[in-house]
C-alpha cells in the first residue's frame, strides 16, 4: 500500500520535485493567492524565465515551479492554483490545500489584491491555520493608493501575526524586501507568531476534546488545531489524505534512520 | 417588526440586501458560502447581463456574476441604507 | 508503530464524528462565517475604503456590458483581432516562406554535391523539410500576432465581461459561459483552447467546452476557409472579390458557433446529463497589462509551445506523404489508389477521393490538408504553392470542382475531426480514451451529416 500512495497525487509530485536536480534547492516556497490577484506576476517577478510547468499527476491544474537565488541560497517557489479557499470544493483548491500541507514548503506567500484586502484575508487566515511560516503579500498596493484605499501595514502584521510586505509587483517594486521577508521566515531567522481565529464558542470547546490526543498522534507533523477542525468537518477526502499522510511520512522516517 | 425576507435574484439592479442565509445543500452551499455569502453579508446588486441573466454582486469587495439558478438559492432582507 | 498510529488516528476520526453529532451548528457554515467576520474585523481596523459606487471600472461596464453596446462593441473587438491577425500576418509569412524555400534550394544543392541518392533528397527534403517550412511560414506568424492580442484583453480583465455577456445562451445549451473564452483561444489553436478549458471548475461543463472546441475554425484552418471561399465567390462570380469572401469566412465562424452550441446542449441532454454545476464568475477590476512582459510570456507560453508541438507531427506527415505520393504500386502511386477507394463515398458528399485523403493525411496539422491535395492533383509528388488564387481556382476546376465542392471542402474542414496535436491534448486534459475518440467521432459525424445533406439538397434542386 505504501508504494501506491507514495507514487500518486501529491507524493509523486514532491518527489519529482525533489529528484528533478534544478530544484534541488535549499528551500521550497509556496506560491498562494486569490485569482486576479497578480499572483503570477509575483511569481515572473521573482523567478524571471528560470521556471516551468508540469501537471499535477492525475489531475489538470497545472503547477509552474520557478527559482532564484537569493543571498547565496538557492530558492525553489511552487506556484499554486489561484483560489478564494482551501476547503477543497474544487480540484485546484485540492492541489492547493494538499501542497501547503503535505508538500512541505519552507514558507508560503499568499498573495493578496490590496484593493480588496477583505475577501483575500478569508485565504490568508484558512493558510495560517494550516502552516506557521505564512506570508502576506499585498500587492496591487499602487492601484490602491490611486483607489484612495489606505492600508495600515504595521496594523495588519499586529493583527495578523505574520509578516506583511506590500508589492507593486508588475513594476518590480517590494520584490526585494518579500525575497528578504522569505530568507528569514524560510531559513528560521524570524520567529512566526500567526494570531489564529477563534470560533464559535461550541466549536472551540469540540476542538479542545479532540486536540491533545491529536497531538500525540501527529507528532508534530501537522498543525493539531486544523486536523482537528478537518476531523470535525467530516471532509473524507481530506481526512483520507491525513491518514495517508501520516502513514507513508512515519515509514519514511523509519527507513531514513 | 420584521424586515420581509426575498431570495437574491429578486434585488433590483442597485439595490443593497444583507444574506439571510443558503437553502442550497452540498456542494451548492459551500461554493456559496466560500465566496463569502455568509449570513449578515451585505450584497449590492451591480448589474445585468445584456441578456438578462446573469447579474453580477458585489460581494465583499469583489464584483461575481451568479446565474439565477444560484442567486436564487440565497435569501436575503432588505437593508435601509443609512 | 505505523499501524497503531493508524489506529489512534482512526479512533479519534470516530470520536469527532460523534462530537460534530452533539454539537447543534452546522460546522461548516460557522468556520466559514467566522473566519470571514474575522477578515471583516482586520479590515475594518486596518484598512480605510472610499467609496466605490462610482468608480472608473463601473463606468467601463457600463458600456462594455450595455444592452446596446454589449454586444457590437464585443462583435467589433473580435473582428479587430482577426483583421489584424489576418493582414498583419501576410507579410512576414510570405517573407519567411522565402526565406525557408530559398534554403530549400541550397539543401538540394548540398544534397546534389555529396551525391546523395534522389529518394534520400525526396523524403528529407522535398517531404520533411518542405512540410515543416510550410507549417512554419504559415502558422508562426498569424499566432505571433495572435496570441499576445488575445493575450492582452485576458489581461485588461475584458474576457471576462465576454463571458458574462453570453452565458445565457451557453446556459440555454447546457455549457458554461466561460466557454465562450476556450473557444476565442481555439481560433488562436484548437489545443491551446482544449487547454484552456481548465478555467471551467465543473467537470461536466469543461468535458462539453473540450469536446466541442474543435468547431470554432484555428489559425490552421483559416487559411484553408480564406482560400476556398476566395475559390467559391470566383466560382459564382467571375473575378475574386475579397469581401465577399470576408463574408463566407465570417459566416463560417458563425456557423460554427452555431453548431458548437448546438452539440453542446446535445451533449449535455444524452452522453454528459446533469443539473449545471454552480456557475460564478468574477469579473476583476480592468488592469493595463505591461506589454513587454505580455509578449514575452505569450510568445513564450503559447506561440512557442504550439508551434513545437506541430512541428513535432508535421515532420513526420511530410515524410508519409512524400513516399505515398512517390511509391507506385503496378502503374498507380499509392496516393492515386487510395484516393480510389475513398472516391465513391467522397462524392456521396459533395467531395471527392483526393479531398478525403488530404484530410486524412492532414490528420497531423490543418495547415498541410490544401498543400497536400494541391501536391496531389498536381501528381508530381512535391507541396507546391500555386501562386494565386486563380492559378489554384483553375486547377480545382480541371478536376471537376463546382462552388458544391468548394462549399462542402469549407464545411468538411469547418466540422472534421481535430489534427493529431489537439487530440494528443483531449488525450492529456481528460486522462480518457473515451473521450478522446469521441472528441473524434463527434465532429467527423457532424462533418458527414452536413456534407451529405448539403449534397443532396442541392443536387435534388439541381443547383449544380
Amino acid at each position: 500500500m505504501g508504494l501506491t500512495t507514495q507514487s500518486t497525487g501529491i507524493y509523486a509530485f514532491v518527489e519529482e520535485m525533489h529528484q528533478d536536480p534544478n530544484f534541488n534547492t535549499d528551500a521550497v516556497i509556496a506560491l498562494a493567492g486569490n485569482p486576479n490577484t497578480g499572483k503570477s506576476t509575483v511569481f515572473n517577478g521573482l523567478t524571471g524565465l528560470n521556471q516551468h510547468t508540469g501537471n499535477w499527476p492525475g489531475k489538470t491544474v497545472v503547477l509552474a515551479k520557478g527559482i532564484y537565488e537569493h543571498r547565496g541560497k538557492k530558492i525553489t517557489l511552487v506556484d499554486l492554483p489561484g483560489t478564494y479557499s482551501l476547503l477543497a470544493n474544487s480540484a485546484d483548491e485540492q492541489v492547493a490545500r494538499d501542497f501547503i500541507c503535505f508538500g512541505n514548503p519552507d514558507a508560503t506567500v499568499v498573495v493578496a489584491d490590496a484593493t480588496c484586502l477583505e475577501r483575500n484575508l478569508n485565504l490568508v487566515l484558512q493558510v495560517m491555520e494550516i502552516t506557521p511560516k505564512t506570508i502576506l503579500c499585498l500587492n496591487l498596493i499602487d492601484e490602491a493608493k490611486r483607489k484612495a484605499i489606505r492600508i495600515d501595514r504595521n496594523g495588519l502584521e499586529r493583527l495578523l501575526g505574520i509578516p506583511v510586505v506590500p508589492t507593486v509587483a508588475r513594476d518590480k517594486g517590494g520584490l526585494a524586501e518579500l525575497e528578504n521577508t522569505i530568507h528569514e521566515v524560510a531559513l528560521g531567522k524570524r520567529q512566526m507568531n500567526p494570531r489564529q481565529t477563534i470560533y464559535h464558542q461550541a466549536i472551540e470547546e469540540a476542538l479542545r476534546e479532540l486536540q491533545a490526543e491529536l497531538e500525540e498522534v501527529l507528532q508534530g507533523k501537522l498543525n493539531s488545531r486544523w486536523v482537528a477542525l478537518r476531523l470535525l468537518d467530516g471532509d473524507s477526502s481530506i481526512i483520507d489524505e491525513i491518514r495517508r499522510y501520516l502513514i507513508t511520512s512515519t515509514t519514511q522516517v523509519g527507513k531514513e534512520v | 417588526m420584521s424586515i420581509a425576507e426575498f431570495e437574491l435574484t429578486q434585488l433590483p439592479v442597485g439595490g443593497f440586501a444583507r444574506v439571510v442565509g443558503i437553502k442550497a445543500e452540498g456542494l451548492v452551499r459551500n461554493r456559496l458560502l466560500d465566496l463569502g455569502l455568509v449570513p449578515a453579508t451585505v450584497v449590492e446588486a451591480v448589474r445585468k447581463s445584456p441578456a438578462g441573466d446573469p447579474i453580477a454582486y458585489k460581494i465583499r469587495g469583489a464584483l461575481i456574476a451568479l446565474r439565477s439558478e444560484e442567486s436564487r438559492q440565497i435569501t436575503v432582507r432588505a437593508l435601509v441604507e443609512d | 508503530m505505523a499501524a497503531n498510529q493508524e489506529n489512534s488516528f482512526n479512533h479519534l476520526v470516530f470520536k469527532a464524528q460523534a462530537v460534530r453529532k452533539q454539537m447543534n451548528t452546522n460546522l461548516r457554515d460557522q468556520v466559514v462565517k467566522d473566519i470571514y467576520q474575522r477578515a471583516e474585523e482586520i479590515a475594518a481596523k486596518a484598512v480605510a475604503l472610499p467609496d466605490t459606487r462610482n468608480d472608473l471600472d463601473r463606468k467601463i461596464d457600463n458600456i462594455v456590458t450595455s444592452r446596446i453596446w454589449g454586444y457590437p462593441l464585443m462583435f467589433a473587438l473580435l473582428s479587430l483581432v482577426f483583421w489584424l491577425t489576418i493582414t498583419g500576418a501576410n507579410y512576414p509569412s510570405q517573407l519567411l516562406s522565402n526565406v525557408l524555400f530559398g534554403f530549400q534550394e541550397q539543401l538540394t544543392g548540398f544534397f546534389r554535391w555529396a551525391g546523395a541518392p534522389a529518394w534520400l533528397h525526396g523524403v528529407l527534403v522535398l517531404g520533411l523539410y518542405r512540410c515543416l517550412a510550410w507549417v512554419v511560414s504559415v502558422m508562426l506568424p498569424p499566432m505571433a500576432i495572435f496570441f499576445p492580442l488575445f493575450t492582452f484583453l485576458e489581461d485588461l480583465g475584458y474576457l471576462p465581461r465576454v463571458a458574462f455577456n453570453l452565458d445565457k445562451l451557453f446556459k440555454k445549451a447546457g455549457a458554461h459561459g466561460k466557454q465562450i473564452l476556450t473557444m476565442c483561444m481555439g481560433f488562436g489553436c484548437n489545443a491551446a483552447g482544449i487547454i484552456a478549458c481548465r478555467i471551467i471548475e465543473s467537470p461536466r461543463e469543461r468535458l462539453i467546452a473540450i469536446l466541442t472546441n474543435n468547431f470554432v475554425p484555428c489559425n490552421g484552418r483559416f487559411p484553408t476557409l480564406i482560400a476556398m471561399a476566395a475559390v467559391f465567390m470566383g466560382a459564382l462570380a467571375a473575378g475574386t472579390n475579397s469581401f465577399a469572401a470576408a463574408g463566407v469566412v465570417a459566416g463560417v465562424v458563425l456557423i460554427g458557433i452555431a453548431v458548437t452550441l448546438l452539440v453542446s446542449r446535445i451533449l449535455s441532454k444524452t452522453l454528459l446529463k446533469g443539473v449545471p454545476s454552480t456557475f460564478t464568475l468574477e469579473l476583476p477590476p480592468y488592469r493595463m497589462p505591461k506589454i513587454g512582459t505580455l509578449l514575452i510570456r505569450s510568445i513564450l507560453d503559447r506561440t512557442i509551445f504550439v508551434l513545437m508541438r506541430a512541428v513535432v507531427v508535421a515532420a513526420p506527415a511530410g515524410v508519409i506523404t512524400w513516399i505515398l505520393a512517390n511509391v507506385t504500386i503496378g502503374d498507380m502511386s499509392i496516393v492515386a489508389r487510395l484516393a480510389g477507394w475513398l472516391d465513391g463515398f467522397g462524392r456521396i458528399i459533395g467531395l471527392d477521393g483526393y479531398i478525403l485523403l488530404a484530410f486524412l493525411l492532414g490528420l497531423p496539422a490543418n495547415e498541410i490538408v490544401v498543400p497536400i491535395l494541391i501536391m496531389c492533383y498536381l501528381a508530381q509528388g512535391t507541396m507546391l504553392e500555386l501562386d494565386s488564387i486563380e492559378a489554384l481556382r483553375q486547377l480545382l476546376l480541371n478536376n471537376g470542382w463546382t462552388w458544391l465542392t468548394a462549399l462542402n471542402m469549407i464545411l468538411f474542414s469547418l466540422l472534421h475531426f481535430p489534427c493529431a496535436t489537439t487530440l494528443l491534448t483531449v488525450r492529456k486534459e481528460t486522462q480518457s480514451t473515451k473521450w478522446t475518440v469521441l472528441a473524434a467521432l463527434i465532429p467527423t459525424g457532424a462533418a458527414i451529416a452536413v456534407c451529405f445533406l448539403v449534397a443532396q439538397i442541392v443536387r435534388a434542386l439541381g443547383l449544380v
